[in-house]
């Protein structure tokens, strides 16, 4: 065990477990004032369900031995998973675990960016905790648990294609499944608090800082070059997207700005400790066009994916792991050369590992939400969403003003606050 | 000459101004407003603490109209802001005395008359 190791993992483990409330204020912001709670719930309550299945079984299906598609049951509960180095690594296993968990969690809070305004609170959460054992876990173990990717030399440094494109693929297959909301396409639908979305941008992009700088699972210049990346593309992208705001229409908007900090900061992901900073760069500035135009066509389909998770983390992650294949450098710390430095293999490989997860989560993703919804219905009623979510799922508002609201006593005591109600048909 | 004011569920406003506009009615004034029809209270809790919430929030339109439109504009409002439930709202159709354009000092019939348009 290396204390300097352990030490930087431990604060890439904080660091990453920000990036989900981070995420909630980042969706949050993007919705009406009227379903904010309910948004930021849907990125919180991850936390929670998805971290508890990682712990009891979800990180043994991805790091344990296993076979080349999926791993094995023996790490559940976390047997054997103590303070000795994990296998390979100078870092005790718990940790490692620990860290891999704050992974997992924002995953599948990712997703919930499709689904927002209309998905119904408990058939989410209990999806999203399903998708992280059936999706999440399988695929991270392909990449980095010594699954089949990995061994076909499939390059993701911190989860291009684990984490974004799995997420993304999900979010297309349940925001058409469920369907769009109400107002969709009828009316505009506006962010009730851009500032929220800034605020959550700047807090991912810190939190970033150890998702690709930890993912180096050391404290050694894989992790200084991957947190430099990390610092550089998303830099290069926010300007990017800014021009292009500008030119189309002469406005450089703040929601924009934040999408723009985001898209450079998934594209980066899977090349962060592989490619030179000034690749990096220019990878962070390339992934502002496919996004900001997969964006702009979204918008005017009938595809509610109502945050753009699918043009955000679906085009910037395809776009990162590809321009791994073109951009990874032997002399950057890469296993293997990129295309830049002639050869083409890797880029082959890279599109392939994009397919078939693509494939893989879509799939597995429509079959989750199936057998969920011949349970209980996906979609809040029309009338649940014209109140809004907040209201219905959670009982209670983001910005309650608290007029007219009267104190009920708990049963037992006398329901002094009954006799203050007016009755039916009181004058309005 | 009228005062049409309108209550109505703000999940309906939508409807209610597209409704308004097919009839080429332009001008209005909307409010955001809580109120209490008679619906079911919404019970919510925050952190342990149960309250009831009697007022619910609402829309509140005034259309100022000359008569021959009054008619035509409960109507649709009527079918538009209606969803079947308590809590649709009411209308509130009022006596108007005089009506005035601030910018051009006109008075009512061609106060009310969108600009543009004859008002005879």
């Amino acid at each position: 065990m290396n204390t300097a190791d352990t030490t930087w993992i431990l604060i890439s483990t904080a660091l990453v477990l920000l990036m989900t409330p981070a995420l909630a204020f980042f969706y949050g912001g993007l919705v009406r004032a009227k379903n904010a709670l309910n948004t930021m719930m849907m990125s919180l309550v991850s936390l929670g369900c998805v971290g508890m299945a990682w712990f009891l079984i979800g990180a043994s299906l991805a790091f344990g031995p296993g076979s080349a598609v999926l791993g094995d049951t023996s790490l559940s509960l976390m047997r054997g998973v103590g303070l000795e180095p994990a296998p390979g690594s100078t870092i005790p296993w718990l940790l490692f675990v620990v860290y891999q968990g704050t992974f997992a969690i924002i995953t599948a809070a990712l997703i919930s960016g499709a689904v927002v305004e209309r998905m119904r609170f408990v058939p989410y959460a209990v999806f999203i905790t399903l998708w992280s054992l059936a999706v999440y876990s399988p695929v991270a173990h392909w990449v980095w648990g010594g699954g089949w990717l990995a061994k076909l030399g499939a390059l993701d440094f911190a989860g291009g294609t684990v984490v974004h494109i799995t997420a993304a693929s999900a979010a297309l297959v349940a925001a058409s499944l469920i369907g769009p909301r109400k107002d969709y396409a009828r009316q505009a639908v506006l962010p009730h608090n851009v500032p929220f979305v800034l605020l959550g941008a700047g807090l991912l992009w810190f939190g970033w800082f150890g998702f690709n700088g930890g993912s180096a699972l050391a404290a050694n210049g894989a992790a200084v070059l991957a947190f430099a990346n990390t610092m550089m593309a998303p830099a290069a992208t926010l300007v990017a997207w800014t021009a292009l705001d500008l030119l189309r229409t002469g406005k450089a908007t703040a929601a924009g700005g934040a999408t723009g900090i985001v898209v450079g900061l998934v594209a980066i992901t899977p090349a962060a400790g592989y490619v030179s900073p000034l690749s990096a760069m220019t990878i962070g500035a390339l992934a502002a066009l496919p996004s900001y135009f997969a964006l702009l066509y979204r918008s005017r389909t009938r595809l509610d994916d109502s945050l753009d998770v699918v043009a955000a983390h679906g085009f910037g992650g395809i776009t990162g792991a590809l321009l791994t294949g073109v951009f990874a450098q032997k002399a950057w710390g890469a296993p293997v050369d990129g295309l830049i430095e002639g050869h083409v293999r890797l880029l082959l490989v890279q599109f392939l590992a994009v397919l078939v997860t693509l494939g893989f989560s879509a799939l597995t993703t429509l079959l989750l939400l199936k057998l969920i919804a011949l349970v209980t219905p996906l979609k809040a009623t029309w009338s649940e969403e014209g109140l809004g979510l907040d209201v219905t799922q959670h009982g209670e508002e983001a910005y309650a003003a608290g007029d007219g609201a009267l104190l009920l006593l708990h049963e037992g005591g006398s329901d002094l606050a009954g006799e203050l109600v007016p009755k039916e048909g009181g004058v309005r | 000459m009228r005062l049409i004011v309108a209550v109505i569920r703000p999940e309906k406003l939508m409807d209610t101004l597209e409704s308004l506009y097919r009839l080429d009615v332009h001008g209005f004034t909307v409010s955001r407003v809580q109120g209490h029809g008679g619906e079911g209270e919404r019970v919510e809790t925050y952190r342990g603490t149960t309250v009831k919430m009697e007022l619910a929030d609402k829309i509140r339109l005034e259309i100022g109209v000359s008569d021959h439109f009054v008619d035509p504009v409960v109507q649709a409002i009527l079918q538009s802001a209606r969803t079947n439930v308590v809590g649709d709202g009411k209308i509130f159709v009022l006596p108007m005395e005089k009506a005035y354009r601030i910018r051009t000092g006109e008075e009512d019939r061609a106060a009310l008359t969108p600009v543009g348009v004859n008002p005879h």
